[in-house]
């Protein structure tokens, strides 16, 4: 099962807050309805990216999840923007 | 068929007893909207050492992404990270001295434990890097892009003897009012 996205923003080996900071300016890019890929290797971006869209009101989180490339993990989140 | 409907009296006094009243709870509700705290975040940074500055541009960055409107009030020590240089001539002794002690710009503030004389702040720069965590330069410069008012206390400021010439351009003026005025209309209120 993989999920669909429009745009995939790279924010491995960032660290807080780049991984949100870089997520918020693409998602202004895209047309409301379309979803950001964000991959990145901050723990930390997990919770932060439910609480982001606990607060904004422009963005849903469609999903989350985690893969392991190479031993270490890659946390992932799709990011809709809604309005 | 009889109509069900019964028609009744109205007494002009309790329509307009009624009217009031709305009017009334109309004027409150202006009143508590006028209230609410807004989608803002003020931060005071009132030190000038590295570590303590580096959370208050994390946390405002942070904001800034997540949609909130931030301001930052620096006060004493805090301006030290808006310098971008230092000047002597006409200070009287005491600004001379603190000029001389003070950091000359946010590159060479100290850290707030185990500095050993700007070892530890340069450790701990190096660290970060290692660790690929944006400088504090760089939030500085990330804050403006995202559109984090920078607001430079007037009183402290002229205590210490640091001209306008001595800070960093695109900084607003202001006093404990420009600041609470902003904090009471803030869902959060940090000082550092």
């Amino acid at each position: 099962m993989s999920q669909s996205f429009d745009k995939l923003l790279d924010a491995r080996g960032l660290n807080c807050p780049m991984p949100l900071v870089n997520a918020r300016k693409e998602i202004g890019k895209l047309e409301p309805g379309q979803v950001l890929k964000v991959m990145a290797t901050d723990r930390g971006s997990v919770a932060d990216f439910q609480g982001w869209v606990k607060i904004a009101k422009n963005v849903e989180l469609v999903a989350q999840e985690t893969e392991s490339v190479d031993g270490a993990s890659v946390y992932i989140h799709y990011v809709k923007r809604t309005t | 068929m009889e109509s069900s409907i019964r028609t009744q009296a109205v007494d002009p006094t309790q329509v307009q007893a009624l009217e009031e009243k709305v009017r009334d709870l109309e004027k409150r509700l202006r009143d508590v909207e006028e209230r609410a705290p807004e989608d803002r975040v003020s931060l005071i940074v009132f030190s000038g050492d590295l570590d303590r500055v580096l959370a208050a541009f994390v946390i405002a960055t942070g904001a800034a992404a997540m949609g909130q409107q931030v301001s930052i009030f620096f006060t004493f020590w805090g301006l030290s990270v808006l310098r971008k240089g230092r000047q002597f001539s006409g200070k009287t002794i005491f600004q001379k001295m603190m000029a001389l002690m003070s950091p000359r710009s946010s590159q060479s503030l100290p850290v707030s434990k185990m500095n050993y004389f700007g070892v530890g702040a340069k450790m701990l720069r190096s660290m970060m890097k290692e660790k690929n965590v944006s400088s504090l330069e760089d939030m500085i410069s990330l804050a403006r892009d995202l559109g984090v008012r920078m607001i430079a206390c007037e009183m402290s400021r002229d205590v210490m003897g640091i001209r306008e010439s001595e800070l960093v351009g695109g900084l607003e003026c202001g006093g404990v009012a420009t600041f609470l005025a902003e904090s009471l209309k803030s869902r959060t209120s940090l000082f550092i």
